[in-house]
């Protein structure tokens, strides 16, 4: 688990999972590994691999640390200075933000405030290829669609598909909201299903996409009161969704309650779904996301922050457990999200 | 003459202080929680819940001074300094706090007042601990050099039932003394004490408090204690003589914690009012004229005497911060403990505090976030305050920029979303980010900026004879209305898409639209007219002689309309252009009216 603050990158521990009690609550608090400084605001960042972690800064440099578990450190490994920058790279204030960074061991692909589509591979000193003036607003998010291909989003409300076996400098598709262009700041693709992916915009609203038809939204759905930080399907249960706003709200968005839909084969304990059929089930929940009509009794919806006060600026999920970070300088760790 | 006056300006350091940022932040948190919950409580659970707010304050500072700790811990050579300092000024604020706490938002009566007293006492005033682990540890404690000392302090503190144990300790070691030992055993046991619940009344306690001092008195007298200083001394201190209490001043080390134990053994049942006259006398006597109170101690001694106001103004001049005094008034106000009180420039203390306090924060790059929530909660002055800071935050990234317009525009600060709109637009097209350019206007709804922007992409457009961000201008959707000019650029690069889609008809039909209608600009017409050049030059017709005669009439507008000669003196191309234009345009115009004139059929 990691956090910026004041400008440093740290690494937690978020508590030794073998120490939960009978009922697997745990009582400690996460306590700080190691950190290191870091120049610039932290933008964006993501795991490359174990060890080494690529940070987007708002100078608009992006930073490969590596984490050294053996004594507990953090070191700086690799650094593109100036991977994003206004007008000239050689002027000391031309840095743009670098707004969203996304891996794909050794493949790293950064975005940023000058409309740059960066793409680097982790030991090479030169990016590998840059798509100036990709696109003429800010790209505020990126995520991979498949192993060649990614997706971004900008503030004139454009979702836009680049193909980078291509050499040709434009996206080979672009998706936009009907109706007024409000800005997209970020951006998930299903973990199965590759067509459909989820952005969220200024305005708080989620949307979902499906990508093989249209270009306009399957759905729009009105969410949160202000900007939508992140987006993220659950990794190893894509049924369930979260997003997180500059309210200061985190939800979560359950479609896996149409279960007693289902025929009653699939009722018998908990374990023997997940040995069924995986395609069929992902079929009829993935309908879900890409209905028109989020109905009450086929989407719940829960807003996981009692008291909220300051933004959430970013969350992550994986397995049980959800990461989020606000604007109070907190970190929350939530180990039983399914509970 | 007037006196000068150099004043020294410094920055408030307190905010840089990393650790002190966690106070700030969750203090934020409690902050809030206060103000929204006001509506919903009365009664004894309001006064609860006051309480709790009070001790959630507390526990923050309690786990900053810990972080504290730890950090200094870690490097020797902040032992003794700022971290150090900053340690021990958190725990002064923490007992003047828990000190207010069980005067004011408590309001302790009479019985649970030394209960409360006590406990500050113990928790805050010596450190006990160390000394007692120590002389447990010990093989024979009762033979421990600061044996007699643990247990006199026990006793100074009240913890009967810990000064018991260890006195039997010496007891069993001691055997000749196991008759004292058991007298005073038993009348620590039985000495009566306040207690929380209802289970006795005032008048019940002081009867029993009454018996219990004449029967220690007589313990006394009889000189059943004689053989032995110590449990003499103990005796004496539990019958409240100040000499023998004032004996132990080096383990008590405070007049406040004097103070609490005269009253404990001397008038148990004191009520809140009677405390300013015997912290006056403690620390007088404490002191004895050999040093002078400090800050500290003045403001103790203010908060004794209920003089709230003076609490307050004793702490902001002793602390460098706004912090403390902010949020203490602020809890205290919710208490309705707090006059109007009218300061000369009018609004009211806590809201002065309160607008400091906020205003320091608004210096941090990161801080200030917390800051609007205060400025909100300031009725009279606050949003004057955070029109004006807030269009000071430097903007260094759009994810900034975005917060601080969503703060102005919850608010409607309208000005406010423009300026900052009109700043990042400026910055934007200064970097050639023409669509992001585009994207701050939309947001602040600003035509003029729009018309700018469109301004920009023609006269690129005239320079380089294509288009640039061509995934902007295709996509403009309904925010093509936002400006005239917006929607000329949308329609202009229609009429290309409908020209190269060769759908000829459509787009001369569109571009007659954008000069008949003056949905272009004057300064466009010229490139408009030869833009219908190549149409007029189809094999095809496609102008009707409607359109003809239109076309025409717009080239002589745009002629005969300036009488400078500087269009004419311009260059030949200018003259060229026009005279090939009524060419295009007679020619066109002939085979129309042929066409036109033509019966359709054989």
């Amino acid at each position: 688990m990691l956090t910026p603050c004041d400008n440093r990158v740290s690494i937690w521990s978020a508590g030794d999972l073998g120490n939960a009690g009978l009922n697997g609550e745990y009582h400690g608090e996460p306590h700080l590994l190691c950190d290191i400084q870091h120049n610039g605001d932290v933008m964006d960042m993501q795991f490359l691999d174990q060890e080494r972690l690529v940070v987007a800064s708002s100078t608009g440099t992006v930073t490969i640390f590596r984490h050294h578990q053996n004594n507990q450190t953090l070191s700086a490994n690799h650094r593109w200075e100036k991977a994003h920058y206004h007008v000239d790279q050689d002027t000391s204030c031309g840095g743009a933000a670098c707004t969203g960074v996304v891996c794909n061991n050794p493949e790293i692909v950064t975005v940023g405030e000058d409309g740059r589509i960066n793409l680097f591979r982790a030991d090479q000193r030169d990016a590998v290829r840059t798509i100036d003036n990709a696109d003429s607003s800010t790209l505020h998010a990126v995520t991979f669609l498949r192993t060649t291909e990614i997706l971004t989003v900008n503030s004139i409300g454009q979702l836009k598909i680049w193909d980078l076996r291509q050499q040709r400098n434009e996206p080979s598709q672009i998706f936009s909201l009907a109706g007024d262009r409000v800005p997209l700041h970020c951006v998930d693709r299903h973990p199965n299903q590759q067509h459909i992916v989820a952005t969220g915009g200024q305005d708080g609203m989620l949307s979902i996409w499906d990508i093989r038809q249209g270009t306009m939204p399957v759905s729009l759905l009105n969410a949160h009161e202000a900007e939508m930080w992140e987006v993220h399907f659950h990794p190893s249960d894509p049924d369930h969704l979260f997003t997180c706003s500059e309210d200061g709200s985190l939800w979560h968005w359950d479609t896996s309650t149409n279960v007693s839909e289902k025929p009653s084969f699939l009722h018998q304990g908990g374990r023997s779904t997940a040995y069924l059929s995986h395609s069929t089930i992902n079929q009829s929940v993935v309908s879900a996301w890409l209905s028109n009509d989020p109905t009450k009794d086929r989407m719940e919806i829960t807003n996981l922050i009692p008291n909220q006060t300051l933004s959430v600026n970013s969350l992550d999920v994986l397995g049980p457990c959800l990461v989020y970070g606000t604007d109070a300088e907190a970190i929350y760790v939530n180990r039983q999200l399914f509970a | 003459p007037s006196s000068s006056q150099v004043f020294v300006v410094r920055r408030d350091q307190d905010i840089y202080i990393q650790t002190l940022r966690k106070l700030f932040n969750e203090s934020h948190g409690i902050f809030m929680g206060l103000q929204r919950s006001e509506e919903e409580l009365a009664g004894k659970s309001r006064k609860a819940h006051l309480v709790q707010v009070s001790k959630n304050y507390r526990s923050v500072i309690r786990a900053c001074m810990e972080d504290m700790h730890e950090a200094a811990g870690k490097f020797v050579s902040l032992k003794f300094g700022p971290a150090f300092l900053q340690v021990s000024i958190l725990s002064a604020m923490e007992l003047i706090w828990n000190l207010c706490e069980i005067l004011f938002v408590e309001a302790a009566t009479a019985g649970p007042l030394l209960l409360r007293l006590l406990d500050w006492v113990r928790l805050h005033v010596c450190d006990v601990d160390s000394m007692v682990r120590e002389v447990l540890s010990s093989e024979s404690p009762s033979k421990h050099k600061l044996f007699w000392n643990v247990v006199d302090i026990f006793v100074l503190q009240g913890r009967m039932d810990e000064a018991r144990h260890l006195l039997s300790k010496e007891a069993s070691a001691n055997p000749t003394s196991m008759n004292m030992y058991k007298i005073l055993d038993e009348l620590m046991k039985k000495m009566p004490v306040p207690s929380i619940g209802n289970t006795q009344t005032l008048t019940e306690l002081e009867l029993k408090w009454q018996h219990w001092h004449e029967e220690c008195q007589r313990y006394l007298q009889d000189g059943t204690f004689a053989s032995s200083p110590h449990m003499e001394s103990i005796c004496k201190i539990l019958l409240g003589d100040e000499d023998a209490i004032l004996e132990k001043k080096e383990l008590m080390t405070t007049w406040y914690h004097f103070l609490v134990t005269r009253l404990l053994y001397s008038h148990p049942t004191v009520k809140p009012v009677e405390l300013r006259f015997y912290a006056q006398s403690s620390m007088d006597l404490f002191l004895g004229g050999e040093s002078s109170p400090e800050p500290l101690d003045m403001i103790l001694m203010a908060a004794f005497e209920f003089e709230i106001h003076q609490v307050i103004k004793e702490c902001s001049i002793v602390l460098s911060n706004w912090w403390f005094v902010a949020h203490l008034t602020d809890l205290l106000d919710h208490c309705k403990l707090l006059q109007s009180h009218n300061l000369y420039f009018g609004s009211n203390m806590r809201e002065f505090l309160l607008l400091e306090y906020a205003s320091g924060l608004f210096s941090h790059h990161s801080l200030w976030q917390l800051g609007v929530d205060y400025f909100d909660h300031c009725p009279e002055y606050g949003r004057v305050y955070l029109e004006l800071h807030i269009e000071r935050i430097p903007l260094s990234t759009e994810q900034k920029a975005l917060k601080v317009l969503r703060i102005c525009e919850q608010r409607q600060m309208q000005e406010q979303v423009r300026s900052i709109c009109k700043i990042m637009a400026m910055k934007a097209l200064r970097n050639n980010r023409l669509g992001s350019a585009l994207s701050w206007s939309i947001r602040a709804k600003d035509a003029a900026f729009a018309t700018l922007i469109s301004d920009r992409f023609l006269k690129d457009y005239c320079e380089r004879g294509c288009f640039s961000d061509l995934d902007l201008i295709d996509n403009l959707g309904p925010s093509m209305l936002l400006s005239d000019r917006l929607t000329f650029l949308g329609k202009y690069r229609e009429f290309h898409r409908l020209y190269g889609e060769k759908r000829f008809s459509e787009a001369a039909r569109l571009l007659l639209t954008l000069m008949t209608a003056h949905i272009a600009p004057c300064s466009f017409w010229m490139t408009l007219l030869t833009d219908a050049l190549p149409l007029l030059e189809q094999k095809e017709v496609i102008f009707s002689a409607e359109q003809t005669y239109e076309l025409m009439r717009c080239l002589e507008d745009l002629t005969a309309g300036n009488p400078d000669k500087q269009k004419f003196q311009d260059d030949d191309v200018e003259t060229t252009k026009v005279e090939m234009l009524r060419l295009a345009l007679a020619r066109n115009l002939a085979r129309v009216i042929v066409k036109e004139g033509t019966v359709e059929g054989s």
